[in-house]
């Protein structure tokens, strides 16, 4: 096993057992904090394919996060109140289900990733950035002006939405949901990385006219992972609604588009666990810190500092020492 | 004899005033190593754009084995057998050597490209990408990082990458540009056994390697063609002298 294939273990080993080790220590917090550890490494896992594969720096990805938050929403606030969502021409009603919950968000942000995708990637570099960026103020400001799904104030859920054999309000077993997912998604990652259109969208992020010169286009290439890292992050926006019962426009902030590229910087860009590592060190650093002082960020954005002037790997790039 | 795999077919471009090309005829017959030579600033960059694809002539046409790409992008005129290599090598240079060789494999399948399969472990295209880098003597190298690489070896690379391509015609924008003594004639051996795959659409500056190639010259200057003949020919030629080879001909 390569040094960064043992790095990845434990992490990942070490993210199982500190929930397993709250339960045993009946400290039920602990392991809301690693669902949460959980869900945002899920969405950074998302960000890492278009930034790390695809080298394309969306500030945007507040957008999918947002829309996976209110699929969430919207569906569970209609099932909640028996209130079906259109009775004509067809009846769809809300639901409760977390695997429906799941494709509406899945679906719904990969199709708003094609959209914005085949627009912005027409541009590159800090135009992309800022087209990204307005997208995503876009669907801020439409989520506050929308009085039907509780406009600035967002929606409350209040009782945690269903998974087929489990009780989802058992931390625990939320958390392993959540666990499950994201494990998923880095295999899925994985694999992406290895494959044939992994080879072509490194390849395009490292020398456009190389991939182009074989006959392969790199616009194609990145639209595709742009859908998929969508997707992605969609999926961690219905889970991260979930956790909190609750989902308001702030889930589709440019901060939270700003703390999702955090994650992956902080852990290690094109790492397959830098965005693990990085939600995890993140949110530890928002519980400690933030207990001392609410200015915390402060601190966040030093470490910020000195991981991207000295450790471009992240921290999965210091832990093994650049090695892959 | 037989028709030819590449023809440039009075091609012209301008920008603003200055015309980059003008009407720019020339072509390549199978077997051949056909030479593009001119001085700075004659055009050859620009000419090389509208072939491989990246420029769009504003007269004129392209004809590739007899079909017309000149509305192509790069990428369907590379699929159509078009092989560029680049004066500045253009190499994805994290990835390993045998990694862009197999890019190259990779795209003269075409088809959909898979997303859940490993690419290094699909034995034809590591099999293909391997027998390239064998034909350039870049095999040792496999698994080193193209950025580690010395200038020769990338040129090599560049080579080997067009050759998994399968190509109709190689379009080479000078292969030779910063190699030193050995390896210009390294590279010269090669492009020799290269014709018999595909001609070779030869742009360079290194004279000696050029005439000992190339079984036809052409010569352009200020976006023109001003002449067009044997290596012989060209040399005597007077205009030619007079316009850009001067003394640097070897007599």
């Amino acid at each position: 096993m390569t040094r960064e294939g043992i790095v990845n273990a434990v992490i990942a080993l070490g993210l199982l057992l500190v929930p397993l080790w709250a339960l045993w220590a009946n400290e039920p917090f602990t392991i809301t904090l690693a669902t949460k550890v959980a869900i945002l490494a899920l969405a950074g896992v998302g960000l890492n394919l278009a930034l790390g594969l695809g080298g394309l720096v969306s500030l945007g990805h507040a957008v999918f996060f947002g829309i996976g938050g209110y699929a969430m929403g919207i569906l569970a606030q209609h099932a909640q109140t028996f209130d079906p969502i259109m009775e004509a021409p067809f009846l769809i009603e809300g639901t409760k289900s977390m695997p429906v919950i799941w494709l509406v968000a899945v679906v719904s942000s990969a199709l708003a990733a094609l959209a914005i995708g085949a627009l912005s990637l027409r541009t590159s570099g800090v135009y992309f950035i800022m087209i990204t960026l307005a997208f995503g103020q876009m669907f801020y400001y439409f989520a506050i002006s929308w009085p039907a799904y509780g406009g600035e104030d967002g929606l409350s859920i209040y009782v945690r939405n269903e998974f087929p054999g489990l009780n989802t309000l058992n931390p625990i077993e939320f958390f392993g949901i959540t666990y499950v997912l994201l494990l998923a998604a880095l295999f899925l990652s994985a694999r992406i990385a290895a494959s044939p259109f992994g080879l072509a969208l490194t390849s395009a992020r490292q020398s456009p006219q190389r991939v182009e010169t074989v006959g392969l286009r790199p616009f194609r290439l990145r639209l595709t992972v742009f859908v998929i890292s969508g997707a992605i992050t969609g999926l961690a926006g219905a889970l991260f609604a979930d956790l909190n019962r609750f989902v308001s426009p702030t889930m589709f902030s440019w901060q939270m588009s700003g703390e999702i590229m955090i994650f992956v910087i902080l852990g290690g860009v094109a790492r397959l666990f830098g965005p693990v590592a990085g939600a995890a060190l993140f949110i530890l650093l928002e519980h400690w810190l933030g207990g001392v002082s609410e200015y915390w960020l402060i601190w966040v954005g030093a470490l910020l500092l000195a991981v991207v002037l000295f450790a471009p790997g992240g921290l999965i790039g210091l832990v093994t020492r650049g090695q892959k | 004899m037989s028709a030819p795999v590449l023809q440039i077919d009075g091609v012209t471009k301008r920008f603003g005033a200055l015309v980059a090309s003008d009407g720019v005829t020339l072509d390549l017959r199978p077997g051949e190593i056909h030479a593009l030579i001119g001085p700075n600033g004659a055009g050859k960059s620009t000419l090389i754009a509208q072939i491989a694809g990246g420029l769009t002539p504003d007269a004129g046409r392209v004809v590739l084995d007899s079909a017309d790409v000149t509305a192509l992008d790069t990428a369907a005129r590379a699929q159509a057998g078009l092989a560029r290599t680049f004066q500045i090598s253009a190499l994805a240079m994290e990835h390993t050597v045998l990694q862009n060789a197999v890019l190259g494999a990779l795209g003269a399948r075409g088809g959909r490209l898979a997303l859940f399969r490993s690419v290094l472990d699909d034995s034809e295209l590591r099999e293909k990408a391997e027998a390239a880098l064998d034909r350039v003597g870049l095999s040792d190298a496999a698994g080193t990082v193209t950025a580690a690489l010395s200038h020769g070896q990338r040129r090599q690379l560049e080579v080997a990458v067009a050759l998994t391509l399968n190509p109709k015609v190689f379009l080479m924008d000078e292969p030779m540009a910063g190699l030193g003594m050995e390896g210009t004639a390294a590279m010269t051996t090669l492009l020799d056994s290269l014709r018999a795959e595909a001609p070779i659409l030869l742009v360079e500056h290194d004279m000696d390697a050029v005439f000992k190639l190339a079984d036809r010259i052409s010569v352009l200057v200020a976006g023109r063609i001003i002449a067009t003949g044997t290596p012989d020919a060209i040399r005597a030629d007077a205009g030619v002298r007079e316009a850009y080879l001067g003394d640097e001909a070897p007599a």
